[in-house]
């Protein structure tokens, strides 16, 4: 009896050995992983505080005197601030208007039963199909023809049409979850479609507007396929074009090149740190129905 | 239905519609009839009938960049999702620091694919990067690692670790789906470790498995910065969305950039067609 119960103990004791090894090996390879964002992200920014000269003698040293000279090269001789403003007006108009609209239309797509309903979702789906190439050459031809090319709508336009569609998909995949008798409720006392919109489904929707809203701004942000070809000129330039430029124009001034990856990422991270909650939230609840 | 619904019905769509109209669904159309002729910039153009298709079939560039995106789609479905898929494992094995892992993971899907580039750049730098520095450190000559016989895999390298997280993301979700009696039962059965893996969590999310691997597809179709920025084509690295810019808007040729972009929207469709076939699995529900 009593070996028994010793050899169930032994059992017992290599099996959590076992699995504490296999912890060990699964925290060294995430942690491994971790670090190729975490060292590449100190790197950068370790390096934007040198001169270019010591960034390619010696990257590996930490910045212990740290120069500011390469900030007030980026901000001084490639403006980096305005492509920042850029940047920021350009998504931030073009996430309020796909909210609105896609809002809007979400809003009709789940809520109201209608006769072509069906139909609108598969056009949908198949817009998804569309990558920005097949769409390009014809868009900048409307651009030019409206004089719109090189304007901050040069840019919103065609990325709010780009947009819309998984906006739509996330926001009425959430609206439709939200229970019929809430609106029927509201109708009674005297709510209209519009007022329904406004004091009810948006409210409940926040989380929905939420994450497609990062979304939205984050591509909007990146792409710099389309800032290529329309808004490539100085004054309305967004900040990855600059970044683009800057590989082709000061390929030899690294110090330069590592604050304005600096520059572009960091302020992202800080936004990032703050909202990730969301983001994943959003990723699970709507782009992969998406 | 309720009264006057009609009118909100038009009123509330037509917004999005007309966007999407003007910019996305005109345009796909018009890049579909532009492929039937010759242009000189926006102004002149004769129709050539399948002229640019066929063509297509003899441009050798075209076939180039065929073959480095599907190398480089291999690279994306193998690496980026089989690292995805691993670490979402790993992830969720352990106890604690979840939250840690999710968040460092994803971080990278959030910079620009440009700013990664541009990192990249000074990573691979002949003279100065930190790949070369460390060789040299180590005793080894330099590499050129943008040279013609491994460009296209350096290029491919920013390319995978820019969305691990993502997948990483998507698996690990689906994989908290998983009702915890699964787990239990398999427990009484004896199957645990790389065996549960194996026998239950990977048959379990092969949904999942079918969506990441038909968003890597299409994803890959759309890899632009990286090349543009690292190489810009050049020492075998053009892709299709490169080679398309090329063609349209540094050339100016919007008839056979055109063709191009139908191009690449059918061989996306047929891959991700082909994908879904041969990933058909039964769906599971909970």
């Amino acid at each position: 009896m009593q070996q028994l119960a010793r050899g169930e103990q032994k059992v017992y004791k290599r099996k959590k050995i076992n699995f504490s090894v296999g912890q060990l090996i699964s925290y060294l390879v995430l942690f491994a992983w971790s670090l190729s964002t975490i060292y590449a992200m100190f790197w950068i920014v370790n390096n934007s505080f040198k001169v270019s000269r010591d960034v390619m003698n010696s990257s590996f040293k930490i910045a212990f005197d740290p120069v500011m000279v390469n900030y007030t090269n980026a901000f001084d001789r490639i403006n980096i601030g305005k492509g920042y403003l850029n940047s920021l007006i350009m998504s931030g108009g073009t996430v309020l208007l796909v909210l609105l609209f896609g809002g809007l239309a979400a809003y009709v797509l789940s809520r109201f039963n209608f006769r072509g309903r069906k139909a609108l979702f598969s056009i949908l789906y198949a817009s998804l199909l569309i990558p920005a190439f097949a769409t390009v050459v014809p868009v900048y031809e409307l651009l030019i023809k409206t004089q719109l090319v090189n304007t901050y709508f040069g840019l919103m336009f065609p990325q709010t049409a780009g947009n819309l569609t998984f906006a739509i998909l996330v926001l009425a995949g959430y609206m439709s979850t939200i229970p019929k008798e809430l609106e029927e409720a509201a109708f009674i006392d005297g709510c209209n479609r519009f007022t329904l919109f406004t004091k009810i489904l948006l409210p409940i929707s926040r989380p929905a507007f939420a994450s497609a809203a990062i979304f939205v701004f984050l591509w909007s942000y990146n792409d710099l396929f389309s800032a290529l070809i329309f808004v490539n000129k100085e004054a309305v330039r967004p900040i990855v074009l600059l970044l683009s430029e800057i590989s082709s124009q000061y390929g030899t001034d690294f110090g330069l090149m590592a604050t304005a990856v600096s520059l572009t990422v960091v302020p992202v991270l800080i936004v990032y740190l703050f909202i990730s909650k969301y983001i994943e939230k959003g990723l699970t609840e709507g782009a992969v129905k998406g | 239905m309720m009264k006057g619904d009609r009118k909100y019905i038009v009123m509330f769509l037509l917004p999005a519609a007309a966007f999407m109209s003007v910019f996305l669904y005109y345009p796909f159309f018009k890049s579909l009839f532009l492929s039937f002729f010759r242009t000189k910039g926006f102004t002149t153009k004769t129709y050539v009938g399948l002229d640019n298709y066929v063509r297509m079939f003899s441009d050798n560039l075209l076939g180039a960049a065929t073959l480095h995106t599907l190398e480089l789609m291999f690279y994306v479905i193998v690496f980026q999702v089989g690292i995805a898929l691993i670490l979402a494992v790993l992830v969720d094995n352990i106890t604690w620091g979840k939250g840690f892992f999710r968040t460092v993971f994803f971080f990278p899907v959030v910079i620009s694919g440009t700013a990664i580039a541009l990192l990249f750049v000074l990573f691979y730098n002949y003279q100065f990067g930190l790949l070369n520095t460390i060789l040299q450190n180590l005793g080894f000559s330099k590499v050129n690692w943008l040279s013609e016989s491994t460009a296209l895999k350096a290029v491919a390298i920013p390319t995978v670790w820019h969305y691990v997280g993502f997948y990483f993301v998507l698996f690990l979700t689906a994989m908290t789906k998983i009702p915890s009696d699964f787990y239990e039962a398999a427990k009484l059965e004896g199957i645990t470790g790389v065996k549960k893996t194996f026998l239950l969590t990977i048959p379990l999310i092969m949904s999942d498995i079918k969506v990441v691997i038909t968003l890597a597809i299409t994803g890959t179709l759309k890899v632009f910065e990286f090349i543009y920025v690292l190489t810009r084509g050049q020492n075998g690295t053009e892709v299709l969305g490169t080679y398309m810019y090329k063609k349209a808007m540094v050339d100016l040729n919007y008839g056979y950039g055109s063709t191009i972009a139908i191009y690449i929207v059918v061989f996306g469709v047929l891959l991700s067609l082909l994908a879904n076939r041969l990933l058909k699995r039964d769906e599971i529900t909970y």
